[in-house]
Formats: structure tokens, sequence, C-alpha cells
């Protein structure tokens, strides 16, 4: 995930059908029953792959509620549901975060993302799930004043240039494979490297903990079992942080960088100041279309709210359905639509490549 | 079977267990403000509670699953549960939980 990057604002507007946001499950299916319309898709998602929740949170677990499916993992599901689509050839655009969404005079929209991509098209599709994934914030006072203060220095939740922290005072918490990746890369560079977990113990993989105790046995890795408690320095300028250990006890440490790795949560994001009408974060639509209070705009999935709603895997899938039979007659006012069985219709069968 | 749990407000709140059901559950369909986003498999560690008053001492002990995910929690303590992983039973009634900060 690229967060907190600079993008430059480079290519033209692309013109499209259907733009999506999110390429979890739903959106994919969504891709599928708009594209049996000949509706072309562009999705737009902050992961770096599809699937979501499916593949970021539960990719080896086993789903048992899918029909026709009596088990299939997270990861499975997501790799039928590419297989499924492929004819349709949706365009992706990930590790991007849909920033803005405005009316254009022609009555289309035109969708922004913080990647300087822009959409336009006559229908929007929401099928972010309960929003955008970002990293976890740990509950230090005023820690956001230490974000996005510049190369290596201040609070960062990736790393994205190693050479940066060249010569810096390095603290990074977590247990993960992540924490530990960036303790190993990072200490051979570092002035100063402590990595502080809550306990002698990591769920990371067995040779990065070794490779981890190893770099510590030779004094190149400080390890406490510890937290953050507070930050020090001005705003922009971090100078060194608070730890507490378990027995309350406390003490100072001298960083330049704090690195926190605890994983993804998800916000709803920038989603809440489309100007969408939301109910207590999800946004209601009617059951015959699923599109949103303001027209053109749908939503599909646990984004969504209306009688009776759950939020399962398979009632995204019949709002896909019925919201591409709504969509077709805003995106081709014009023409009639065809509905057909892809069993029989020779038709749909040639979009499918299967005849 | 009673839950006392407090809030991220520090409110207090009781709650009516349910044999068989897990902490989470209870808690989330009691309208507290916690996430669980991935619904109760374990695998996320929003849904991270602290038990209190030497019940933590009292339940079965976390499986190794759950020691592993509570490492992608905030503000992990020794008495760190995820409450989907704690179950509602006999046992628990009376338990006590603060629901840890997001």
């Amino acid at each position: 995930m690229k967060l907190g990057v600079d993008y430059p604002m480079t290519a033209a507007p692309i013109e499209t059908d259907v733009a999506i946001i999110g390429a979890g499950p739903i959106g994919l299916f969504a891709v599928f029953e708009l594209g049996l319309l000949d509706l072309k898709c562009h999705l737009i998602d902050i992961l770096d792959r599809p699937g979501g929740q499916c593949t970021e949170l539960y990719p080896e677990k086993p789903i048992y509620d899918i029909p026709g499916l009596p088990i299939v993992t997270g990861q499975e599901l997501v790799n039928k549901l590419l297989e499924q689509i492929k004819p349709f050839a949706p365009q992706f655009h990930f590790s991007e975060m849909a920033t803005g969404l405005e009316k254009l005079p022609d009555g289309r929209w035109k969708l922004k993302t913080d990647a300087g991509t822009e959409l336009i098209a006559p229908v929007v599709v929401i099928a972010a799930g309960a929003g955008s994934f970002q990293p976890k914030r740990p509950p230090v006072p005023g820690i956001e004043s230490f974000e996005n203060a510049g190369d290596g220095i201040g609070v960062h939740y990736a790393v994205r240039k190693m050479e940066t922290f060249r010569g810096k005072n390095i603290l990074i918490a977590g247990g993960g494979d992540s924490a530990l990746d960036w303790v190993i890369n990072l200490a051979p560079l570092a002035k100063s490297m402590t990595l502080v977990h809550h306990r002698d113990g990591f769920r990371a993989a067995a040779h990065s903990v070794n490779q981890m105790r190893e770099l510590e046995k030779e004094g190149k890795v400080k390890f406490h079992v510890a937290s953050v408690k507070a930050i020090h320095g001005e705003p922009g300028k971090m100078t060194g942080v608070t730890l507490a250990g378990h027995d309350k006890s406390e003490w100072n440490l001298d960083a330049d960088a704090f690195l926190p790795f605890f994983g993804l949560t998800i916000k709803l994001g920038p989603i809440a100041e489309f100007g969408i009408n939301l109910n207590e974060n999800l946004i209601p639509v009617d059951t015959a279309r699923f599109e949103s209070q303001t027209p053109g705009i749908f939503a599909i999935g646990d984004i969504n709210t209306y009688t009776g709603k759950l939020k399962l895997i398979l009632s995204g899938f019949h709002e896909a359905a019925l919201m591409a039979q709504a969509a077709f007659h805003i995106a081709r006012p014009n023409e009639k639509l065809r509905f057909q069985y892809t069993t029989s219709s020779s038709n749909l069968q040639k979009k499918l490549g299967v005849s | 079977m009673k839950i006392h749990a407090i809030d991220r407000q520090g409110k207090e709140h009781t709650l009516e267990g349910r044999d068989g059901w897990s902490v989470m559950e209870i808690l989330r369909d009691g309208g507290l403000d916690i996430a669980a986003e991935c619904g109760g498999a374990c695998a996320c560690a929003t849904c991270h509670v602290y038990i209190n008053d030497g019940w933590f001492e009292k339940l079965p002990a976390p499986s190794e699953a759950e020691i592993d995910m509570l490492d992608m929690a905030l503000a992990v303590e020794p008495n760190s549960r995820l409450s989907c992983q704690v179950i509602c039973s006999n046992e628990t009634d009376g338990i006590k939980v603060t629901v840890a900060p997001e």
C-alpha cells in the first residue's frame, strides 16, 4: 500500500461506463453483471490487490455459505471471481483511494483518486465494504502531528525508501511480519534500532524472529517488552519517546523515527464527504435498484443498508445483478435492455468467450 | 448471565450474556462501539478488550491463534483478550471487561 505518497497530477481523465469503488468480491462480481450488458468498468481500491476483506483479512479461512461452493477460502473465491470477469477486461487502479466525486455539466460523474487518476462515467458504484483499509494508529497522544513529517523522521506506517532512514535512531513497534522484516532490513543502516512489543514472543515467521534475535545478540537491535506512551518533540520534529512496561515503569528513548506496524483497520474515509446521504456510515438504498439517494450513484455489498439487509457476500451478488439492470438505463438511455440467460444466449456466450 | 462492560467513554453497561455466544457478539448487539471487522474469525484484532478484576485468570486460556492475533492489536496489556474468542457460559456470569482503545 502506498500511503502518504505524493503523486504527480498526470494522465488525462479516463472515460468509461461505470466507475466502481472497491475491488472486493462484490465489486468484482459487479463487473460480470455489468459486462453482460456491455458496460465497461474501472475499479479503484486502496489495497494493492483485488479481494478486499476476503484477501486482506481471511485469505486462508474457509467460507461455507457461497451458493454452489460448499467450501472455498477467501483467496480462492477472489481468484474464481477474477477468472469469471476476465472476458470483460476490467481496468484496476490499485493502491489508490477515491477522494472526490463531482457531477459534471453533462450529467456524468468525475471520480478522483489520491493518485491523480480521474474517471468520468455516467454511473458510479460504491462497493467499498466498511470503507478503506488504513494502518492502525497507536493510541499515543498527539501522534497525528508527527505523521508526514518528512523522509526518515517522525511517524511512518510504511517504508518507501530505506535509504531515507540511514543514520537515524529508529523505533519499531509490533510483532508481525512487517515489524520484524523492517527491523531486520533497516538495522544495518540505522544509527540505532529499537523494537518494542507487548510480549517476548512474535506472530512473525520463525526465521524472521531468529534473525531478529541474532541481531539482538550482536547488539544491533534493542528489544523491550514495552509500549509507546508519549512522543517528544515539536510537531514535525520528533526527538524521542516515553516507553512503558507492563509493570508501569517508564523510561525515555531517543528516536528520530517511529514505525508502528499493527496491520490495517477499516475507516469509512473520504466517501463520507461525497455528499451522499449516509445513515450510521452506511448508504441507504432502494431494493429495486440499489441506488443511493443520489441518482447515478449505486451502493452494493456491506456499505449499503435497507430493511432486512444482511451483510453476506451472497446478498452483495444479488445486489450487483439488480444494480446492473438499473445502471444500464442510465449509461445507455437510448438502448433497449435485452434480458438473457448465459445458458441459452449465444450472444452472451460470445461475450464470455465460450462460443 | 451478566456482562459488565466499560465502553471507550468510560461508561459502564450491564448486558445480558447468552450461553455459547461470544462476548464480542454481546457487546456489538448491546450497541457498544466495537469494530469486530472480521466478524469473529480471530482475523483482525479489532474486538480487543481488557478482562478486569481477576476474571482473566478464570477464563480458559487463549488459543495460539488468538495470542498471535493479539500482536496486531494496539495497547495490549497482560489482561488483553479478543472478545470474539471469549465465550459466554455460567462460568463467565458477572465478567467485567473494558473495550480497548481504537
